[in-house]
């Protein structure tokens, strides 16, 4: 008899957990062997708690009240737990804190499209260590771990979190029709974004075009110097913390698989500074990805500067049997 | 850490761009439109039953246009043409959407019967529409954002047909030259939007082999020009 489970949910049987067994141990070796701790939390958390580190953006998927009518939420994802975790038990704690995680996540899905309500991560977050060192240091652990897993061809996009907001700010543009334009920027939407900035009153078309154009600039270390071309003290000033970045990655021997993204744009709320993202040439989607997140432990009540990334354990999964199986037509 | 979590998509990233090349209406001035960049599209012309062209510096992969949206999310195809239609009707696929191509412009449409009143008099009577198409997302955004009440009705076929033998008030659908609504003896009420070709890529491949992507959007949008 077939007993149904809910989409976007599967049962993994031993094949494949024997091989996901050994992708976790990698990946957790890589993180305790520089320093951070591995950490559990539960998965149901008080929905108020959670949307604190939640900020404008969306809140858990699945909610429900407990026998007492207090209202709980599944976590959407582990940073913002772990955030709490440190503000509760680690508040007079030395930083910076190391400290890492493997752990299911839970996010709503569309119907039809095959995406996952529940999905494994890991990710490790480093609180207290300010850009650019920290920033570097995540990034130096985030190598490795590819690097443990087979993924030596994988790519980290950097670019910057707060670069769009500050620059339409500096054009003039705010409230409803900002989050119009990062909206467009957001679905990577080109054509919608020049349309968007076109219909704008009191930007123009210069600074429209450097809107779009910045947003395609990706590449080595010369993009900072095509971005600075383009003028205005929030470019210069995203494009100096990038470069900060990407100079500190450079003396650490880091930067070669690191791509300078002008375009990047990171959904969640909490974001600010440095953003990071993963690519592997053998997977279409987007393997993972993270950055700073300077302001998130504020809400908890400690002001730290913080920065972490997380990666998806079935896409890396997948990447890794594809790269393994290699070449063409695999 | 990123709010959106798709299935599994296996690209490979090795020898020339694969484009998605929409079979239909489309595929005639999609063609012109490569030859126009230098792009060998002789095989592609012939009428081969092959669905993949190899040609020198770009692989050609024909399908339905609304195909398009799912290989290149994927990674399957690394960069795609297809309709706004198909893009908007598949707003959830993640794709970068890098240039409106301007050609296969047609218009989503609101019709009726000829001087039938039947979809004013089931709005005001019965509260509600029912209303045929084969874009049901289009469709039910526009009546939303135009605050009426819809049943939409998603058919496959011959959309003409269900206003005519009663199955639907109206229909929404796409219009090129408005001969298909004349034959059927329907007319436009409403224009929802305008659609054209977009050139569009896959979130990976515009980030890791951003040369080429660069490369060929902007040869195709100076063909544009021309």
């Amino acid at each position: 008899m077939i007993h149904p489970i809910p989409p976007g949910t599967r049962d993994v049987l031993p094949d494949e957990m024997r091989e996901l067994r050994r992708l976790h141990r990698a990946m957790i070796d890589v993180f305790e062997s520089r320093g951070f701790g591995e950490v559990a939390t539960p998965a149901i958390e008080y929905d108020e708690v959670l949307a604190r580190g939640a900020g404008r953006t969306a809140d858990s998927a699945y909610r429900f009240f407990d026998e007492r009518g207090d209202l709980l939420a599944l976590r959407s994802d582990m940073t913002v737990p772990i955030a709490r975790l440190v503000a509760s038990r680690y508040a007079n704690a030395e930083p910076p804190l190391r400290l890492c995680y493997l752990a299911n996540a839970f996010r709503a899905v569309r119907p039809q499209r095959g995406q996952m309500r529940e999905f494994a991560q890991a990710g490790v977050e480093l609180i207290g260590a300010p850009a650019p060192a920290g920033t570097v240091e995540v990034v130096e652990v985030l190598e490795a771990t590819l690097d443990a897993v087979g993924l030596d061809r994988a790519v980290i996009g950097l670019g910057d979190a707060d670069l769009y907001r500050q620059l339409l700010s500096e054009f003039g543009i705010e409230g409803e029709a900002r989050d119009a334009v990062l909206g467009r920027l957001a679905a990577h939407d080109l054509v919608g974004l020049e349309v968007e900035l076109s219909e704008l009153d009191g930007i123009g078309d210069e600074q429209a075009a450097t809107c779009v154009a910045l947003s395609q600039l990706r590449g080595g270390r010369e993009v900072l110097d095509e971005a600075r071309a383009m003028g205005g003290s929030v470019v210069e000033r995203a494009t100096a913390r990038i470069g900060e970045t990407f100079e500190a990655l450079e003396e650490r021997g880091v930067a070669d698989r690191v791509q300078i993204d002008l375009g990047l744009l990171r959904d969640l709320g909490y974001y600010s500074g440095a953003i990071l993202e993963v690519y592997d040439p053998a997977l279409g989607h987007v393997l993972g990805g993270g950055g700073r997140y300077d302001e998130l432990l504020k809400r908890f009540g400690v002001d730290l500067p913080a920065a972490g990334f997380a990666l998806y354990l079935e896409r890396v999964h997948v990447a890794q049997m594809e790269e393994s199986s290699g070449g063409e037509g695999s | 850490m990123s709010v959106e979590v798709a299935g599994m998509g296996h690209a490979k990233s090795e020898g020339p761009l694969k484009l998605a090349v929409p079979r239909g209406a489309l595929l005639g001035e999609t063609l012109d439109a490569l030859d126009a960049i230098g792009v060998d599209t002789s095989e592609a012309r012939g009428d081969s039953r092959s669905l993949v062209f190899e040609t020198p510096g770009l692989t050609l992969v024909t399908m339905r246009p609304s195909d398009v949206p799912t290989y290149v999310e994927a990674g399957a195809a690394d960069v795609g043409i297809t309709g706004k239609d198909v893009l908007l009707e598949q707003a959830d696929r993640v794709v970068y959407e890098l240039l409106d191509l301007g050609y296969g412009r047609c218009r989503m449409v609101l019709a009726g019967r000829k001087g039938d009143e039947r979809l004013g008099e089931s709005e005001r009577r019965l509260g509600m529409m029912r209303i045929a198409t084969k874009y049901p997302r289009i469709a039910e955004r526009h009546f939303e954002a135009t605050g009426r009440q819809v049943e939409v009705i998603e058919v496959k076929g011959s959309i003409e047909l269900a206003p005519l033998i009663g199955l639907a008030d109206g229909i929404v659908d796409l219009v090129a030259t408005g001969r298909t609504l004349e034959e059927n003896d329907l007319e436009v009420r409403e224009e929802i939007l305008e659609c054209t070709a977009r050139f569009v890529a896959n979130r990976v491949a515009h980030k890791l082999r951003a040369a080429e992507v660069d490369e060929m959007t902007a040869k195709l949008r100076e063909g544009l020009a021309r």
